[in-house]
């Protein structure tokens, strides 16, 4: 067991390493503007600009930069190159958004996925299951920002039914942190009820014909037990695989679409503004943060996969 | 006279399917009573599991159509509601079968899944399900018993599973247990040991045993009367010991052939059918097997129906053949082999 | 007699499965791609759902016939001050703002632009769906549009295909070194957050575009150039397709035709190629169809963040992006591209599935976003 965990740290630092390398690389190779120039401001002179290049070590080589924006960013000091602010301060602000999203539309994603995949699965080759198989198809044929510019300008500002984006802290005002998010969890859950409730009526069906469901049935079970205890909880466990990595990207700013659109001032919409501006630290900040948890809930989910599938549980 | 427990009539079972109407079991009938072993004989897609199946009403669904009757103790199961018939499944007549890996589920525990099946037909505690668990893993011979009882499926060797199976299916006590393949997944040593096992828990737990195998060797063991099943229908059925001595179908004469036999004087060739059995779709006309049988001749363009042609009025077949043409061609057959 | 339909247990999927089993030999001796076409050809719906995408991409095709027989008019050219008989009407393309008095309150009042919305066909094949803020024809660059999106969503779905088979043949065809390169590389990309590593890519190569020129190997692309976005999304998806048809050929690699070929002494190229490929090609082609969809949707994204493709060409992505400022004036501009995405990528995704079915129905390819 230790040695697993070993394994996975190791593991998760080099791929770490190689994902902040690459996203160093992409600046480097790709030159998009002098950052010493960034930097200087409006009145930048040359001697400016060179001891900027000096002070920040533009000027030395390339690995050396690189160390240096790691030590910056493993010890909370990377600044911006546009407007000096630390990055570190900017996730953090940006945390409680990105949580409560990503929070949010798990648990509705999940719960409706899940809800979908069961009635597709059990009314198989019914209408009932073409209707939500082509609601479930065209729900992930969707563009998310398309999605939510769509219910944004519906139901915020034609009818101004939901307030129109922005976030609330759920310590300010509970009732409108629920209010201001429901339009974004329900716009970002969209995409991941269709595919949950694909797979898992995929897996259900597989199920269904396994020899053990027979078995099962030739027990007496009632069907209902035999959905859920036998169908069920078998074709669940790669659903949990499915959660964990998806959950994790959202979580790690891949809603970067969703807090845009809904102008949520989170994590995801901070990159988004970072790319714009062509801002390396904070997107290298941001990449890192998203990395660590896709990293952590990966381990994470190995752990949960094996308690759940006692065939693959380390002895 | 031992008490009737099944009596199938005229069992006929259909699917639709995409390529059409597939006639899976076509006219089979049987008895079975108490305290006796059935074999069921035939080639893969004979329509032996569907038969099994269908007693249980596990076959049923929307593209499944069935007549006849399933007599079980009065009651026809063919007809009986869904409810009325999984008091039946696991409790009244159990089933066991042919893959002990796949068959378990893989996620819970042997002795949980064995509890499962206690606790869906009768109201005990669970420490009572559980102690009865671990006594039925003692009597299929499962070594330690009160530890194996918390092992995983797949802690398991194929016998074990097997054993474990069969447990699941005395859980209740039933008068019939319906084994589908149960050997084939296993080694030949395990083979003999579980027919064994099943023989003799068939009198400890006196129940009624309906043998599925495509392997005749298996069924001589224990089957007081076998029923050889071809494309959907019985083509012959006798008590055991008529079978072997007097077969009077072709396709019985092939399935004997392909057994190794150590009473015979010389060694014999083994010799297989052949060909494929017909598609369940378009079947052949006439009798089921001319296609592929090296006796066929004239008459079998017509079904023969299944009947009495020998002496014994309990042995069934369906065969234009005299009887003493089929005695001829056997001895000729066989003294041919042996001078060859 | 017949019994009452059971729920759920016998399916047809069962039935069928049976009726193979029990008529099992009948059906030996075809070519599985000919078994393949023989079950797509039963499926109507993806039948309906290739031919609409067919039917998207040659409308698409024809953008610049359709600009001057039909609009009369190019992607670019404005058309602010002109007007449009639509009907009986004359109407202008943009009424310009300015102020009015509100002849109740007689107070003054600024009127909003107002841009022609959708005219059908009452205009004689112009303005038919509406136009932009610069008067110019929503259809006619939602067409323009279309060919770019399909352009990079195909082209780069292509690259990415081949990329991954290619990489999945050396890793699992050579194991080893080879293999754990391969896979640690698909790990990383794996790991990155796809959207993030798209972006950053896309913005990092618009701004000055690619320019790499080594002795041999001469890179140089614009920052407008369509194959940016195309290499970017290609790139991020490689591994999805390259971890699972890698695990297929770690088990082909131990089938016995692969050993018999060995055996032959065939040289690694020959069994990758003539052995292992055709027999992962099924995969790969379901693959492709899921991931133009997927690529479309991506590129979508990109471009709606400004990362994607790049002025002057207009894409569905950009033209959501440029319409949703003027959402509550003229909404048919981000309502209009939106469905031509949904249309087109549910198309493909029913397609690919039905192709999923038909080439092996106990197949589990998919797509994970």
């Amino acid at each position: 067991m230790l040695a697993f965990v070993i394994r996975r740290l190791i593991g998760a630092i080099a791929v770490l390493i190689g994902v902040s390398f690459i996203v160093f690389l992409i600046f480097i190779v790709v030159p998009g503007g002098d950052p010493a120039t960034r930097l200087a401001g409006k009145n930048a002179n040359d001697q400016l600009i060179a001891n900027i290049k000096h002070n920040w070590g533009f000027d030395r080589p390339f690995y050396t930069q690189y160390g240096i924006m790691m030590k910056k960013a493993f010890t909370g000091k990377l600044v911006s190159y546009t407007n000096q602010t630390n990055v570190t301060t900017q996730i953090k602000e940006g945390l409680a958004a990105t949580f409560s999203l990503s929070i949010g539309a798990a648990i509705i994603w999940m719960a409706f996925g899940i809800l979908v995949g069961v009635i597709s699965a059990v009314k198989a080759g019914r209408w009932s299951d073409r209707v939500i198989t082509i609601v479930a198809l065209i729900g992930i044929s969707m563009p998310v920002f398309w999605l939510g510019i769509l219910t944004r300008y519906f139901f915020a500002e034609k009818h101004t039914w939901f307030p129109d984006g922005e976030y609330v802290g759920l310590t300010q005002n509970p009732f409108q942190w629920f209010w201001h998010l429901l339009l974004p969890w329900l716009v970002l859950a969209v995409l991941f009820i269709g595919v949950y409730g694909r797979v898992l009526r995929g897996n259900m069906l597989d199920a269904i014909n396994e020899d053990y469901v027979r078995t099962a049935r030739a027990k007496g079970l009632d069907p209902r037990r035999v959905l859920i205890k036998h169908v069920l909880r078998n074709s669940l466990i790669p659903i949990v695989t499915l959660f964990g990595l998806d959950f994790a990207a959202v979580l790690g700013g891949g809603a970067i679409l969703t807090e845009t659109v809904f102008d949520l001032h989170g994590v995801g919409q901070y990159a988004a503004q970072s790319i714009g501006a062509f801002d390396l630290p904070p997107i290298m900040g941001v990449t890192l943060f998203g990395a660590f948890f896709i990293v952590l809930f990966s381990a994470i989910v190995d752990f949960i996969y094996a308690f759940l599938d006692p065939r693959i549980r380390p002895a | 006279m031992a008490e009737r427990l099944l009596d199938v009539k005229g069992l006929k079972v259909r699917f639709a399917t995409e390529d059409g109407i597939v006639n899976a079991v076509d006219g089979v009938d049987f008895e079975l009573d108490r305290g006796r072993v059935l074999g069921i004989v035939g080639e893969s897609g004979c329509g032996k599991s569907v038969t099994a199946m269908t007693i249980l009403g596990l076959t049923r669904g929307a593209n499944a159509r069935f007549e006849g009757e399933v007599d079980y103790k009065g009651r026809n199961l063919l007809t009986l509601s869904e409810e009325a018939l999984r008091d039946v499944r696991g409790n009244e007549i159990a089933m066991i079968f042919q893959d002990p890996m796949s068959s378990l589920n893989p996620v819970y525990r042997v002795g949980a899944q064995i509890v499962e099946a206690i606790a869906t037909h009768e109201n005990v505690s669970k420490e009572v399900a559980k102690r009865r668990a671990i006594d039925l893993l003692r009597q299929v011979g499962i070594p330690r018993p009160e530890t194996r009882v918390d092992d995983y499926p797949h802690q398991f060797s194929g016998g074990m599973r097997q054993r474990a199976m069969i447990a699941m299916g005395l859980a209740n006590n039933p008068d019939v247990l319906i084994a589908d393949e149960p050997t084939t997944a296993l080694d030949v040593t395990i083979q003999a040991q579980i027919i064994e096992l099943i023989d003799k828990l068939k009198d400890d737990f006196n129940s009624a045993v309906i043998l599925i195998t495509h392997d005749l060797g298996v069924v001589a063991e224990i089957a007081d009367e076998i029923v050889v099943m071809y494309a959907g229908r019985v083509v012959e059925r006798a008590k055991k010991r008529e079978l072997f001595y007097d077969p009077q179908m072709p396709y019985t004469w092939g399935l004997l052939g392909s057994i190794p036999r150590l009473d015979r004087p010389k060694p014999e060739r083994l010799h297989s059918i052949t060909g494929a059995p017909p598609s369940l779709i378009n079947l052949p006309r006439g009798c089921k097997f001319r296609p592929r049988c090296p006796h066929a001749f004239e008459k079998c363009i017509d079904e023969p129906r299944l009947e009495s042609r020998v002496e014994d009025p309990t042995h069934l077949d369906r065969c234009w053949l005299t009887v003493e043409e089929k005695r001829d061609v056997r001895e000729r057959t066989i003294e041919g082999e042996l001078v060859a | 007699m017949a019994t009452e339909p059971a729920t759920t247990e016998f399916t047809l999927d069962t039935a069928q499965l049976l009726a193979e089993e029990e008529h099992g030999r009948s059906i030996v001796g075809r070519s599985p791609w000919y078994l393949a076409w023989r079950r797509l050809r039963r499926n109507k719906v993806a039948l309906t759902a290739f031919a609409l995408f067919v039917l998207v991409v040659a409308v698409s095709a024809a953008a610049p016939l359709y600009a001057d027989h039909v609009a009369h008019t190019t992607a670019s050219a404005n058309h602010p001050t002109e007007n449009v008989k639509v009907g009986s009407k004359i109407v202008p393309v943009i009424s310009q703002g300015g102020t009015y008095t509100d002849p109740k309150t007689h107070e003054l009042r600024v009127k909003p632009v107002n841009i022609i919305g959708p005219t059908w066909w009452h205009a004689g094949g112009k303005f038919v769906l509406g136009a932009d803020e610069n008067g110019r024809d929503n259809a006619v660059r939602l067409l323009y549009g279309g060919r770019n999106s399909l352009i990079v969503g195909v082209g780069s779905a292509f690259l990415c295909t081949l990329f991954a088979v290619i990489l999945a043949l050396i890793a699992g065809y050579y194991g080893g070194v080879a293999d754990w390169v391969i896979t640690r590389f698909f790990d990383l990309i794996w790991a990155f957050p796809v959207i993030l590593l798209a972006i950053a890519l896309g913005a990092a190569l618009s701004i000055n575009g690619l320019h790499w020129n080594l002795r041999l190997f001469h890179v140089n692309l614009e920052s407008g150039s369509l194959w940016i976005p195309t290499i970017v999304i290609s790139y991020v998806l490689i591994p999805y397709i390259g971890r699972p048809l890698r695990g297929q050929i770690l088990s082909l690699r131990e089938k016995e035709f692969v050993e018999a070929a060995v055996a032959q002494g065939a040289g690694p190229l020959r069994i990758m190629f003539g052995e292992i490929l055709p027999n992962i090609a099924s995969s790969a082609l379901v693959f492709f169809t899921l991931v133009v969809a997927n690529n479309i949707l991506l590129e979508a994204a990109l471009s709606f963040l400004g990362a994607g493709i790049q002025d002057p060409n207009p894409s569905w992505g950009k033209l959501i992006s440029e319409g949703q400022d003027r959402i509550l004036t003229a909404p048919w501009l981000t309502i209009t591209p939106g469905i031509a995405i949904v249309v087109t990528v549910v198309a493909l995704n029913i397609f690919g599935d039905g192709l999923r079915d038909a080439l092996d129905p106990r197949a589990k390819v998919r797509i994970e976003h």
